[in-house]
């Protein structure tokens, strides 16, 4: 669904040339939930703004079902480690910003309002925020605006999920709690997503494939497929096989941060 | 309802000043010409009140027009300046340049340009006013969280979109705030003007008194500009909670 093939970028920086990202190739299918693991600073988050074709990549070529990446992908959902919600909207309103913006919800969303309306209250039904929904960012806890920042992402049903760290910021239960939502919700909608994180349990626990990337310039060193069979209980995460996969990616990024 | 000691505190300063402004000017035998006592000063209101009410208005009206010119032109230029980097570049000293003008010195060549009357107050009012505003628009756009920006690139939002549904929003407890300093300063400007130059108003009118000798007057007509200044002031703070009310809850819980 998603290709990207040898793509390089740099940037001018203060001291000069700034290589982000070297020779990187990735391959997601449609409907596959990717990870992206890496030191920090090796270019996970260049590599979600070229896949959505927030920016352009120096070589190489980003595609989308098969078509060259050249602008803004139009169908993306995002969500950071921030929520960035909107303090004077509501919830729900928050969760309806995309319908307002992308085709062909844009052009209905006046009309079909309340049908919209039940819609985005079913999706925060789905996270448990459906009676929350009057309320406004400000009043819920990082984890509820975070749960409500994921359904921002998925309300007009995108293709493609990118996701920034973006449980990096909430406590350890919250975060486990959120991997859980985030499991049904990509099993029961079906859409691609790549995840970058920095936390490789939860690459583990929710991906089909992972990507370990190498410290600045980055650059794909290994990929691996995780096969524990779904849906996946949280209590994988306690088995011998989950902790040796995490246990040989730990190794892999050692070894690539001391390179 | 009960009254909290802190509502009240306002109204015992405000007395408090005015007892004992007037025990020093009795104690020290201030000469009246120098400092009136309040008593003398409210004396002078009770018996001044239709021409220091009349030239109220008129500085009312002058300051209230030169701040809606101020209003919509501030946030025209605003919008245009936080729009794009290289408008911001460009204008951005322009406007430090300008604003650093005292608008004192400015008063006697829109005097020569207009005349004596109204319209200088106006435009002075309006000179000294709409740079707060331009400043705070052009920063709540600027300031809009990249990764929000993003989040809605990738949707397809045009520039225009991300405009209406943040960056405007975003902006208007920066203007709200802004309103409320640009007000004051559009009043200062009308009083400035009115002193300089111009046949009514309340600037005018404490000039004249002063050249008349009728000091008591000449303070009645200070606290009238005080008086007005507050109330003025007073209906933009409550203005500012109504419509942009999130952002002080808001920015408590920043958080998260």
């Amino acid at each position: 669904m998603i290709r990207l093939d040898d793509v390089t970028l740099s940037y001018k920086g203060r001291t000069g040339e700034v290589t982000a990202l070297a020779h990187t190739s990735i391959d997601v299918k449609r409907g596959e939930f990717a990870a992206v693991v890496g030191p920090s600073g090796c270019g996970k988050s260049t590599l979600m703004k070229l896949a959505t074709g927030l920016i352009r990549p120096t070589k190489g070529a980003v595609s989308l079902e098969g078509q060259l990446v050249t602008g803004p992908v139009k169908m993306a959902g995002m969500a950071f480690q921030h929520a960035n919600l909107l303090p004077w909207r509501s919830v729900l309103d928050n969760v309806m910003l995309p319908l307002e913006i992308v085709e062909p919800h844009r052009s209905r969303f006046r009309r079909e309002k309340a049908a919209y309306r039940t819609r985005a209250l079913d999706l925060l039904g789905v996270v448990g925020l459906r009676d929350f929904a009057d309320r406004y960012p400000w009043e819920m806890s990082g984890g509820m605006q975070q749960r409500a920042s994921l359904c921002r992402a998925l309300i007009h049903e995108p293709a493609l999920l990118m996701l920034d760290e973006p449980f990096a910021a909430l406590d350890a239960f919250t975060r486990e709690e959120l991997w859980v939502v985030l499991r049904d919700l990509w099993q029961r909608l079906g859409f691609t997503v790549i995840l970058v994180t920095h936390d490789l349990r939860e690459a583990a626990f929710l991906a089909d494939t992972i990507h370990v990337m190498s410290a600045r310039p980055g650059r794909i060193v290994e990929t691996r497929t995780v096969d524990f069979p779904r849906p996946r209980p949280l209590e994988v995460c306690y088995e011998p096989a989950f902790t040796d996969l995490v246990h040989q990616l730990r190794g892999k990024i050692a070894e690539v941060r001391q390179a | 309802m009960k009254i909290a000691a802190e509502d009240i505190t306002p109204v015992a300063f405000t007395v408090a000043l005015f007892v004992i402004w007037e025990a020093a000017c009795r104690f020290f035998r201030i000469d009246a010409f120098i400092l009136p006592p309040p008593s003398a000063v409210f004396a002078a209101a009770a018996q001044y009140w239709w021409p220091l009410l009349k030239n109220s208005f008129v500085t009312l009206w002058t300051t209230v027009a030169g701040f809606l010119l101020a209003v919509v032109f501030g946030i025209a230029l605003g919008l245009l300046v936080g729009w794009s980097r290289a408008i911001y570049r460009g204008l951005y000293p322009v406007m430090i340049g300008f604003n650093s003008i005292p608008k004192v010195a400015v008063v006697p060549i829109l005097i020569m340009w207009f005349g004596i009357g109204e319209i200088p107050a106006i435009l002075t009012a309006f000179l000294i006013s709409f740079f707060p505003i331009v400043v705070n628009v052009a920063t709540g756009l600027a300031t809009t969280e990249p990764e929000l920006e993003d989040v809605l690139r990738a949707l397809g939002a045009s520039k225009l979109d991300i405009m209406r549904k943040v960056g405007i929003p975003r902006t208007s407890p920066y203007l709200f705030g802004s309103l409320k300093v640009a007000i004051t300063l559009a009043f200062v400007g009308a009083v400035v003007s009115e002193t300089i130059g111009a046949n009514a108003g309340v600037g005018h009118l404490m000039v004249q008194a002063g050249s008349n000798f009728q000091m008591p007057l000449v303070f009645a007509g200070l606290l009238a500009l005080a008086i007005e200044g507050i109330l003025m002031y007073a209906v933009f703070a409550v203005l500012e909670r109504r419509m942009a009310g999130w952002a002080f809850r808001a920015s408590m819980s920043a958080a998260g």
